[in-house]
């Protein structure tokens, strides 16, 4: 199997975008991303697309060959790819496109995800995201993708003394961290109380310990090693990956403080890349709720089950700290259009590898990992990268 | 939703009707074709259980941003249960104070409207649980 690196990268600003529609995204990233890296279009291979549900947020399937032919590319022909996988549908995207290159069938290949989310209503926005759950048997029932969380976040605070303080902290970090990020959604810093005192979505979480819906899109260019220095002096080397499955609803899961997904995925990656958590400096972690921050550090061994809300509010996470988790800002203040999470993920990990992340620069970080959720926690993707030497 | 999308759910919606497998003996709700334990081994010995009804909670959440079908409802309770057959499901507790609702509360199941389709559409009818004596 050949190495593959990652050598461009692209992202829009995330927000409300409302003067852009989502092909008009996925194209601003897609060009992006085949500039930074140095290739011409000519060069790709193959194009996979992560996202959720442009079918129920649009209207529009079949997104990866409309994303190629706005692109200027119909007339290549290239096959594409479009992958489903809840809010991992981007992670799993790169993990395919590295797949098929390592394989050899390609050489080149772009991996974008989008997702526009604001041409339809909050509550409407609120129902497709729960379609990641089950249907059946959480949703119909009332359970709203938040209330899943938050009986993950009150059965945490129930048997490992987690704080809604602590959890607040997440969100605190999360939007220092985004506001030194020109590409965020959210570029304020705002403090415990904020957190504390906004409104419930469903207690013990507020409407600041979650990710906000937003328009955006990311871009990757994947390479195989043996060619990757032809186009750029920093190829940023896929060290490991890691993907797992878990029950679809949260009710039958083994352990409600614990997303074994993530645990398995983890294991995966870092058994793939022979390093162990000590070595990652960087990661973004899925932080769509301040509990799914606290829970990945704790599922991806950062720190010890449990003690994933004492660690942040000591700052281990902060900026430069033990490990820097979530210098974009997470999903929480850069953003979650959900099809580019996971992609706008290792382009924030790809900077900071390559030293580009400005303000927000880790020292001296070598290794840097994503860790990207589907649904409650039934899919989770990591990823493990390093500088090519 | 479609009408028959729900009509085939109804034996478990309405009477806690969940699955017993014939090879371990592991308990399952809604009824599963294949045991998480065993497999193709369990294919075709999975037997129909009811519920008993009783169980304590396991989680839950009060839940303030609901779909429009459930804005009437809110503040409701959610909660994942674990029934005393050991499954667990997810559902509403009801007839209680959303302050009194605690982590291993005993509760009971209910027959309840869940919701409809728009103001002259199809109602929906299923379990919630309430506190047990």
């Amino acid at each position: 199997m050949r190495d593959v690196a990652v050598i461009g990268i692209g992202e829009t600003a995330f927000g409300e975008l409302w003067d852009k529609s989502f092909r008009d995204l996925g194209i601003e990233a897609g060009l992006l991303a085949i500039e930074d890296s140095g290739i011409t279009a000519q060069d790709l291979d193959a194009i996979y697309v992560g996202n959720m549900s442009a079918g129920k947020f649009i209207d529009q399937e079949h997104v990866s060959a409309l994303v190629a032919d706005y692109s200027g590319l119909a007339d290549q022909h290239l096959p594409t790819v479009r992958i489903e996988g809840g809010g991992a549908c981007g992670a799993i995207a790169i993990l395919q496109a590295r797949m098929a290159i390592a394989s050899g069938q390609h050489d080149i290949v772009i991996v974008g995800g989008a997702e526009k989310m604001t041409d339809v209503s909050d509550a409407r926005a609120g129902e497709i995201l729960s379609a990641t759950a089950d249907q059946e048997w959480e949703s119909v029932f009332g359970a709203t993708f938040a209330g899943l969380y938050a009986m993950m976040a009150r059965r945490h605070m129930y048997e490992h003394g987690t704080t809604r303080e602590q959890m607040a902290q997440v969100a605190v970090k999360n939007h220092k961290n985004g506001a030194l990020n020109p590409n965020a959604q959210f570029q304020r810093e705002i403090t415990l109380d904020t957190v504390l005192k906004s409104g419930w979505v469903a207690e013990p979480l507020t409407v600041f310990d979650s990710a906000p819906l937003s328009d955006g899109a990311a871009a990757v260019v994947l390479c195989a090693m043996d060619r990757a220095r032809k186009f750029t002096d920093t190829p940023i080397r896929i060290l490991g990956s890691g993907q797992a499955s878990d029950f679809l609803a949260l009710h039958d899961r083994r352990d409600l403080t614990t997303m074994d997904a993530t645990v398995v995925a983890g294991k995966r990656a870092f058994h793939a890349a022979s390093l162990t958590p000590e070595h990652v400096k960087v990661a973004e972690v899925h932080d769509n709720f301040t509990i799914s921050e606290i829970m990945a550090i704790e599922d991806l061994r950062f720190v010890k089950k449990g003690l994933g809300g004492m660690a942040t509010e000591e700052g281990e996470t902060a900026l430069n700290a033990k490990v820097s988790v979530n210098t974009s800002g997470g999903l929480k203040a850069r953003g979650q259009p959900v099809g580019a999470v996971g992609i706008a993920q290792a382009v924030e990990v790809v900077r900071q590898l390559r030293g580009e992340a400005g303000k927000r620069q880790v020292q001296n970080a070598e290794v840097g990992l994503t860790h990207t959720l589907g649904g409650t926690g039934a899919t989770a993707v990591v990823h493990l990268f390093g500088r090519a030497n | 939703m479609a009408i028959p999308r729900f009509w085939r759910e109804i034996p478990s919606r309405y009477n806690l009707y969940g699955s017993k497998c014939g090879h371990c003996g592991t308990l399952d709700f809604p009824p599963r074709t294949v045991c998480p334990e065993c497999g193709r081994r369990s294919v075709g010995k999975m037997e129909r259980v009811k519920l008993g009804g009783k169980g304590t909670v396991v989680s839950y959440s009060v839940i303030h941003d609901a779909p429009a079908q459930y804005e009437m409802m809110k503040p409701y309770v959610l909660a994942i249960i674990e029934m005393a057959e050991g499954c667990r499901l997810t559902s509403q507790v009801i007839d209680v104070d959303p302050a009194a609702v605690k982590i291993g509360m005993p509760v009971e199941a209910a027959f309840r409207k869940l919701g409809s389709e728009g103001e002259a559409g199809v109602i929906h009818y299923g379990y919630k649980f309430r506190p047990a004596g």
